[in-house]
């Protein structure tokens, strides 16, 4: 006879490893998020009180989606509210014969239509990121909150008008046709860069309570190259890993950030590596594109011994092959970077006169950090004092700050 | 599932094209709209005539109040509509994407709302499920 505690440790089991599964064939079943959720914590509660004197059923994941749908079901012959917000014709969901073996092939297909939907370019990016990390990583809206510094409120307001939107305007719970895969697929690419930029800009902020939004970025990546065959979900995953892999070495123990040229290579994480590599090589064996190209450039710089052996050379020829692709002005800069490396400063203030005469970056303080960087190297001290100094006067972003201020104050050194 | 496509461009930028161009994309818009009536997803639709023969009214006090011209002064400008019958966004946008001018302007899509006597769908969202 199976006990009260043994049967909640499988659920709590189930809950971690499988929710998301089953909460996604739920939103494909009926339809809508807010059904979905409820049917799921309706599908556990029933799980406690049956499993107890039925015992745990074989296919337990498909039997808690089974339960959902039909207590969604019973939910919505009684209730109004639950009726609107039904899609298909309620009939129909009963008429379906009931077969516990016919959720196994879907679910895997279904996590991945829940992140589609929740990155349709309908969609505001803003609201994209926060329905991604809500129903597809499960995380609670407070917690969303507190990662992106928001209200709340504020993070209740965009999902309730992420999920108003699928519903009123009808985004459908279905994979992109082939011909718009790609173009989907940047979409929900950009979404996952997006989170784990801003978990690793976390990193030097103060606040110990905050989520870790890069493992959420890197989980949501691993998962999507389970899922779907390409080179540049393979690239961003490899590129994830790889800026990741340097995390401990990136703060010192007074929680300041440490320049990539000061860090302890020691510190980094080599098993991390060495999966990136293995996600990098599949990005390069398909037709890759820039994330693929910027895994590429960190992995160049995760390989170097020391800062002083970084291969430069193949930097400077990944962003140049960057460009070709996709000329933006932040991935100009930061061949500019790679080419002063390279050439030398004078190459690459070159470049960066181009882009301050452009006026696309007038306001990006990395744009005149990259500049002073160069004016220091050719012994321009005062030109480099002011680059820094204007830098400086341009971010509030604690880390950036700290780092400006410090390479201000070496600079000042040779001034007097 | 209806949707409204309100087709806009900018007035002035339509200007510059030659009666010939004018006249052709006139065609393809007659030629849309017949295949889309054909297959099923047109349940109705016009094009507009310029902003400049528009009037806006306003019932303000129970007073008919009238001005000349657009009720907003805008980059581009309302040329027409649509009115479609689609299963979902994805199609509606695809059916949307035909639509001539679109290389000009922009096609805003609007899924419509139907009227109910009572428990419309109010402007005001319920925060509590998400918190």
């Amino acid at each position: 006879m199976i006990n009260r505690t043994q049967i909640q440790l499988e659920l709590d089991k189930l809950y971690r490893s499988d929710s998301r599964k089953i909460f996604a064939t739920l939103v494909r079943l009926l339809g809508d998020f807010d059904l979905a959720e409820e049917a799921l914590h309706d599908a556990f509660l029933a799980a406690s009180k049956t499993w107890l004197t039925e015992g745990i059923p074989s296919q337990p994941v498909n039997w808690l989606i089974s339960a959902g749908r039909f207590k969604s079901i019973d939910r919505i012959r009684k209730d109004k509210t639950a009726q609107r917000l039904l899609r298909q014709d309620p009939s129909k969901t009963e008429s379906e014969e009931f077969n516990e073996d016919q959720y196994d092939e879907y679910l895997d297909d279904d996590v991945l239509k829940l992140i589609f939907t929740c990155c349709h370019p309908a969609v505001n990016p803003e609201i994209q990121i926060a329905l991604t990390l809500r129903e597809v990583c499960g995380l609670k809206t407070e917690n969303i909150a507190q990662a992106f510094l928001v209200s709340t409120t504020t993070m209740a307001q965009r999902i309730v008008r992420g999920k108003g939107k699928i519903r009123h305007s009808a985004i459908p719970f279905e994979l992109p046709a082939k011909n718009e895969l790609n173009q989907r697929l940047d979409a929900v690419l950009l979404v996952i860069y997006l989170i784990y930029n801003e978990g690793y800009l976390a990193t030097s902020g103060t606040s110990l309570l905050r989520i870790d939004l890069s493992n959420e970025a890197i989980r949501l990546a691993t998962l999507l190259s389970e899922l779907i065959d390409d080179s540049e979900v393979n690239g961003l995953l490899a590129l994830l890993l790889f800026q990741d892999a340097r995390k401990a070495a990136r703060v010192d123990s007074a929680g300041n950030s440490i320049l990539l040229e000061n860090q302890d290579r020691s510190l980094w994480n080599a098993k991390q590596v060495q999966t990136g590599v293995h996600y990098l090589n599949r990005a390069f064996e398909g037709s890759y594109g820039v994330y693929t190209l910027q895994a590429a450039i960190a992995h160049e710089h995760v390989r170097a011994k020391e800062y002083t052996s970084t291969n430069w050379a193949a930097i400077e020829a990944f962003y140049r092959n960057i460009i070709s692709i996709e000329p933006t002005a932040i991935f100009r800069l930061n061949h500019a970077v790679a080419l002063s490396m390279v050439d030398g400063p004078e190459s690459g203030l070159q470049q960066i006169n181009a882009l301050l005469l452009s006026n696309e970056l007038k306001d990006y303080t990395f744009l005149y950090c990259a500049q002073g960087e160069m004016l220091y190297r050719q012994k321009r001290y005062t030109d480099a004092l002011n680059a820094f100094s204007y830098a400086h006067s341009l971010t509030n972003q604690a880390a950036a700050l700290q780092s400006i201020k410090c390479r201000m104050d070496e600079i000042k050194q040779h001034i007097r | 599932m209806k949707y409204a496509a309100l087709v806009y461009y900018s007035e002035h930028t339509m200007s510059q094209l030659t009666q010939a161009e004018w006249d052709a994309l006139n065609q393809e818009c007659m030629a849309c709209g017949e295949d889309l009536q054909q297959r099923g997803y047109m349940l109705g639709g016009q094009a507009l005539q310029p902003v400049q023969n528009a009037t806006t009214l306003r019932v303000r006090d129970k007073q008919l109040q009238l001005s000349d011209g657009p009720f907003a002064e805008t980059k581009e400008q309302l040329a027409g509509f649509y009115l479609l019958e689609a299963n979902d966004l994805n199609e509606a946008i695809n059916l949307a994407s035909k639509i001539p001018p679109a290389r000009y302007g922009s096609i805003e899509i609007r899924p419509v709302r139907e009227l109910s006597t009572q428990d419309n769908e109010h402007y005001q969202q319920s925060l509590r499920s998400v918190i």
